[in-house]
């Protein structure tokens, strides 16, 4: 496995506000990373770093071999950048803007017009390449912008929230590509659509306040979804001692009148000894219902406990 | 690398109204003011054909007519230099030029590229209307030569300028004002110089007025080149430091 982007300890300061702490992670050939967290979380500010945009406080950044710092040209050689307002100019057709970004990638002049009808393909926008950028819809325009990032067929693809702006098929079709695109280069995406994430990525990581707070695969992600919890409604108030003498019940939470949360973790037919256990002892059974963990609920307790 | 920005901002400039309007102009309001300077040397003809080693068409219509489109430039430049960069930071385009394998310097000088081209097509039509005279008379090349080097000196100076305005300007209005400023100063400077005796010499040498002034009356000084070469190099250098620096602490 080839490391194409490794990015160590890297800090940002604007004034005395640190909006970067601390944030190390490598994505190597083949890794889709999905990068998550709140507005103002510092995932706009690190993928800036990445990309030569800014330069960090503290850190170094290396891709594909190349110090960003160091050698800024060949670093940027291997680097595709989709930044969240797409950068175009309005006033040229899609054709010529692109042929524009691939002058300035360095694409070889007699494989130039190969390599945008390439990216024209892949991004679906062959019927309007001759339009103007400025008469396009948003949509178009967001996808003219990933055109734009893939182009030049870098080793590493950095996309800013791709799918903002996009309608629901468009969605589908730009995760299929980075889908795609994944299987041969590293690339990163940020969003705060937390099913895309499973959709496209393999790692996720998430940030907040600058830090990051967690980085995982996205199977070790769905394994932690998974933490078994029963919600229960009974017309009684119940005896949590009774119900916690029953093996594998963790703890359980009053959330409201004759509402509890019970947390467990054993899953063999416990659902049945909890119902048996409130009928023995006629608390009157009105509902009980497993809780998935969604990744919604990850994201929120991890945002809202941040020293946790 | 420095010739495809350029290249693409010149089609932008072209693809706009501006372009075309501001040559139109600028090629009528040239046109009327060598025609009165004809006009002048036409009614003045026959009294100066009784003075002796009196001044010819190269004095009375060439050097004038530099002298009016430079004054002209000042006005024009800043307008045309306001967006360059300044535009593209606002439409978030700058971020295409950052994260591409482009280093600061061949970014700024595309973009210098880019006006100097423009401007060159104006200098062109300068330069080419006082050729018309060859139909009914004779022009002093040396004199003609110097005028045309000082005019496209002082423009490359005007163009450094108005692109570092447009480097540190959050709105190209404020670019066009800032530059167009800054120029009318540097323009003007010698006036308090003839007048105030002290601190005459330095405001002399800094003013862009004295050094296009020395060239326009056919006297190639290597001293007034290298002033114009210098100054433009200095905003050029000071616009791509800007650039490096936004980087740092945007």
């Amino acid at each position: 496995m080839t490391v194409l982007i490794e990015a160590q300890n890297l800090y940002r300061y604007y004034g005395d506000h640190c909006a970067v702490e601390d944030v190390s992670f490598s994505v190597a050939k083949g890794e889709v990373l999905g990068f998550l967290g709140p507005n103002g979380a510092g995932k706009t500010t690190t993928m800036q770093m990445l990309c030569g945009n800014l330069a960090p406080s503290a850190g170094q950044i290396t891709i594909n071999n190349h110090d960003l710092l160091d050698q800024p040209l060949q670093a940027k050689q291997s680097l595709g950048y989709l930044p969240d307002t797409p950068p175009l100019y309005r006033e040229l057709t899609v054709y010529e803007f692109l042929e524009y970004c691939a002058r300035l990638h360095r694409v070889p002049f007699r494989q130039i017009s190969k390599h945008i009808h390439k990216a024209l393909a892949r991004c679906g926008l062959e019927t309007v390449s001759q339009r103007l950028i400025a008469n396009l819809s948003k949509g178009f325009q967001q996808r003219t912008g990933i055109a734009q990032a893939i182009l030049h067929n870098p080793e590493v693809i950095v996309l800013d929230e791709p799918t903002v702006g996009l309608d629901p098929l468009q969605i589908q079709e730009i995760r299929e590509l980075i889908k795609e695109l994944g299987a041969d280069h590293g690339i990163i995406l940020s969003t705060h659509i937390l099913p895309e994430v499973q959709q496209s990525c393999t790692h996720v990581q998430i940030i907040n306040q600058g830090k990051l707070i967690l980085a995982e695969t996205v199977p070790g992600l769905n394994r932690l979804m998974t933490t078994e919890r029963i919600k229960l409604v009974t017309r009684q108030p119940i005896e949590a001692e009774k119900l916690q003498s029953i093996e594998g019940i963790d703890s359980i939470h009053s959330e409201q009148d004759n509402h509890y949360v019970i947390h467990y973790h054993l899953d063999h037919q416990i659902a049945e000894k909890i119902a048996a256990c409130v009928l023995d002892n006629g608390w009157g059974l009105e509902q009980i219902t497993p809780i998935k963990k969604s990744m919604e609920d990850i994201f929120i307790t991890l945002t809202q406990t941040p020293a946790t | 690398m420095i010739l495809a920005i350029a290249r693409r901002e010149l089609t932008s400039l072209f693809l706009s109204p501006l372009a075309w309007s501001i040559l139109a102009v600028l090629q009528f309001i040239l046109a009327y003011l060598f025609l009165t300077q004809i006009e002048t040397f036409i009614a003045f003809q026959s009294r100066l054909a009784q003075i002796e080693n009196a001044p010819g068409i190269s004095d009375i219509i060439v050097s004038p007519l530099f002298g009016n489109a430079a004054i002209i430039l000042l006005l024009v430049t800043p307008l045309l230099t306001m967006r360059v960069i300044c535009e593209e930071r606002r439409n978030k385009t700058l971020a295409l030029l950052l994260s591409a394998p482009v280093s600061s310097y061949e970014i700024v000088l595309g973009k210098y590229l880019a006006i100097i081209g423009l401007i060159g097509c104006i200098l062109l039509l300068v330069c080419l209307m006082p050729l018309s005279l060859l139909l009914g008379g004779e022009l002093d090349y040396g004199k003609y030569f110097c005028n045309a080097l000082a005019l496209a000196l002082l423009v490359s100076a005007f163009t450094s300028v108005g692109i570092y305005l447009s480097s540190i300007a959050s709105h190209p209005t404020i670019a066009a004002i800032g530059s167009f400023g800054l120029l009318l100063l540097l323009w003007i400077m010698d006036w308090t110089a003839n007048t105030q005796a002290g601190e005459s010499e330095l405001l002399e040498y800094l003013s862009l007025l004295q050094h296009f002034q020395n060239l326009q009356s056919g006297l190639l000084d290597s001293a007034d080149v290298v002033y114009f070469i210098l100054f433009s190099l200095g905003f050029i250098v000071l616009s791509i430091l800007r650039l490096e620096s936004d980087r740092l602490n945007q």
